[in-house]
């Protein structure tokens, strides 16, 4: 893979504590362009909310934020948007009552000369950008409660490409999907990263990842175990990690590595 | 996905399956459950009409309907904004009383008396009127301030308010009630005066008339450019007619509705106009209340559909984590709901002060349970993200039925509450079942 010199997004020392528990503790992780890294753990390991950190959800105690090797700035969700940070929530952040075209656009909507929203516009773009990721949706009036959840899926992956994304977080994208929906996803996936977008995958399941991810980062009680090449490990030395802690030679042990000599 | 997602032959199939009715509604895509309540008012006033010996459908009485449905249809416009964000403000009665207090003293005691303006002075209605807004709007903020700032419950910071601005409503005279109101300000009541006459009465039908099926025709223009489906050309032409005619007819109502004869002789008096035999028919027309209740629907319908404020709004509604993760500042969106629901009481202050000739510190009392039962009955939400600014007029206009149609009949108070209670939570009850159909 040709890396960059400076990655597309590192955050440096990473902490963040909710009263007394450290949920993410001293975590560095880095992402170039164009690269899969899929962020693993069990549940409640801290990958979700280093992530939130990034996507400006939650404001860090510790640590720094690198974009393009600059220091960024990111306080709450509109920072991180204008860096290209895009976020595809595990909850899917949809406002359930609102058609397509207005969830794709919240926050960001088109408006006319007159300043006030231009919904025709909107859908039409809309209509343009779900043609692409899912060409048999045509619901465009319905409020998004109604879809159903790969159509809901694909909609909060819509609003997440339309800005011109250049580093793309999908916390569990393949969560709510059956086995079709889920190679769509993988699909998109490549397609994205051909496109040379920056990609977090963040996932409990470590077969869901492997395949995609260029490099894995396993995370355990909030600290790093280790990064590593996927093809320099197998999914079970993988599973080493996410388990016990346990980082294998082909690996570059993080913190929350289980130390050798014990 | 495969059975949820339609592709258009699919549509196409079922179009064609659909009864004339069905196809009548898609083709005209009326809101059926804006139908139902249209139907519903209409069952009302036909019942009553009939009850009453023929009473109940006259210009007259549709007329006073109309003036006294718009103090609670003003604020239902803004309460649908504050339930739509999953909060409530019962503060809006006694804030109505407290600003009419405001109201009532600026013009009656302390323009003329502390500084001075000769009664009739064009700009004390102006002043008084413009002192009330400000207040409601303050209290709006510092309210909306307290619920979205410091997260305490909209439902215990109104309830708070409820009782702190009727307290201050006795504070500002110690109960004493203040007037008369100045002569301009009284239009803002209706009344002989207060009212606009036959012929601005056909010009602003006819204005709004150009403004529908110009609105009409750009959205087809819009849609036509982006090359989305269209309605049927006939659909258009039919919706034109038929909005036209509502409007026409209701003008029409107004202005058969005559001066009193002793405001008649007056008024000839006045202008040295002998009467003629058989007496002068003077049309009241349009009353300024309803123009200002009409205009308060327009609007706040435009902030909430057409304005990014609005997408706001409906967004916090439907789903709060998701607006804040979409970067929408939800807290200073929820905390401007609050002070556009002041200024609308304050509003509403003027139409009932000026209304009653009077500011008294118990006018509006449960005037918030009107106002939400009008957004509810009117297919708002209490769930938050569902609601309509028409809707909840209309529940105000259906609210009022019930009530003036009950006194006309001489139906007692206490029955009338029941009759009024019993409805509200049955209307509430079918939109439920509705809604789960159409789900």
């Amino acid at each position: 893979m040709d890396q960059s010199p400076a990655p597309l997004v590192e955050m440096r020392n990473m902490s963040i504590a909710f009263g007394g528990i450290r949920a993410v503790d001293d975590a560095s992780v880095d992402l170039h362009a164009g690269e899969v890294v899929a962020l693993l753990g069990h549940n409640g390991a801290g990958k979700s909310t280093l992530i939130k950190i990034l996507s400006g959800a939650y404001r860090r105690d510790a640590g720094t934020i690198f974009v393009n090797g600059e220091e960024a700035q990111i306080s709450n969700p509109r920072d991180a948007k204008k860096y290209g940070i895009e976020t595809i929530y595990q909850t899917l952040a949809l406002a359930d009552n609102v058609d397509a075209a207005a969830n794709l656009f919240l926050g960001r909507e088109l408006r006319t000369a007159w300043g006030t929203l231009d919904d025709v516009a909107m859908e039409a773009e809309a209509r343009k950008v779900m043609g692409r990721l899912n060409p048999r949706f045509q619901r465009f009036k319905d409020p998004v409660v109604r879809l159903s959840g790969g159509q809901r899926q694909s909609v909060a992956i819509a609003r997440a490409i339309l800005f011109n994304a250049r580093i793309l977080i999908m916390d569990e994208p393949t969560a709510a999907l059956g086995p079709q929906e889920t190679a769509q996803v993988g699909e998109l996936v490549k397609q994205l990263k051909a496109d040379g977008i920056g990609i977090f995958l963040i996932s409990h399941d470590i077969h869901d990842v492997f395949d995609l991810a260029d490099r894995v980062c396993v995370m355990k009680n909030g600290q790093v175990v280790g990064t590593a090449r996927t093809q320099d490990v197998t999914k079970d030395e993988v599973l080493g990690m996410i388990i016990l802690g346990k980082c294998p030679p082909g690996a570059i042990p993080g913190p929350g590595a289980m130390t050798m000599a014990a | 996905m495969t059975e949820v997602t339609s592709n258009a032959p699919l549509e196409g199939a079922r179009a064609s399956e659909l009864g004339p009715v069905a196809r009548f509604l898609k083709a005209t895509e009326l809101d059926t459950r804006m139908l139902g309540m249209v139907g519903a008012l209409l069952v009302i006033w036909m019942g009553f009409h009939i009850l009453s010996n023929g009473l109940f459908l006259t210009p007259r009485n549709l007329w006073n309907l109309s003036v006294q449905s718009s103090s609670v249809a003003v604020m239902a416009t803004g309460m649908v904004l504050v339930i739509v964000t999953r909060n409530i403000d019962l503060s809006v009665g006694s804030l109505l009383g407290f600003v009419g207090m405001i109201m009532g003293v600026t013009q009656a005691m302390f323009l003329p008396r502390v500084i001075g303006l000769p009664l009739g002075d064009p700009t004390i209605w102006i002043i008084a009127l413009a002192a009330g807004l400000a207040v409601g709007l303050v209290i709006g903020a510092l309210q909306g301030f307290l619920i979205a700032y410091l997260a305490i419950p909209s439902f215990i910071v109104t309830l708070g308010g409820l009782l702190v601005w009727r307290g201050a409503a006795w504070w500002v005279t110690s109960g004493q009630t203040v007037a008369p109101m100045d002569a301009t300000f009284r239009l803002m009541g209706g009344g002989p005066g207060g009212s606009i006459g036959a012929s601005w009465s056909w010009v602003v039908g006819l204005v709004a008339c150009v403004a529908v099926i110009l609105m009409l025709m750009s959205g087809r223009a819009q849609r036509k450019r982006f090359k989305f489906p269209l309605r049927p050309v006939w659909a258009e032409v039919f919706l034109g007619i038929l909005v036209s005619s509502v409007i026409l007819g209701a003008v029409w109502v107004a202005n058969s509705y005559p001066w009193p004869a002793g405001t008649v002789r007056r008024y000839a008096e006045a202008n040295n106009i002998t009467i003629p035999e058989g007496g002068l028919f003077i049309s009241h027309g349009i009353a300024v209340p309803v123009l200002m209740a009409v205009a308060a629907g327009i609007i706040v319908t435009f902030i909430a559909t057409r304005t990014r404020f609005g997408r706001y709004v409906f967004a916090i509604g439907g789903n709060p984590e998701a607006a804040e993760l979409a970067g929408i500042n939800t807290r200073w969106v929820t905390m401007k709901v609050f002070m556009l629901m002041g200024l609308l009481a304050s509003f509403s202050a003027a139409i009932s002060t000026a209304r009653l000739n009077a500011s008294t510190n118990a006018q509006g009392t449960l005037d918030e349970l009107l106002v939400i039962a009008a957004a509810v009955i009117g297919g708002t939400s209490l769930a938050g993200g569902v609601g309509t600014v028409a809707g909840a007029m209309l529940g105000a206009v259906l609210m009022q039925s019930l009530q003036s149609g009950m006194v006309l009949l001489g139906v007692d108070t206490p029955l009338q509450n029941i009759v009024v209670g019993f409805v509200l939570v049955v209307a509430v009850w079918l939109d439920t079942l509705y809604r789960r159909r159409a789900q």
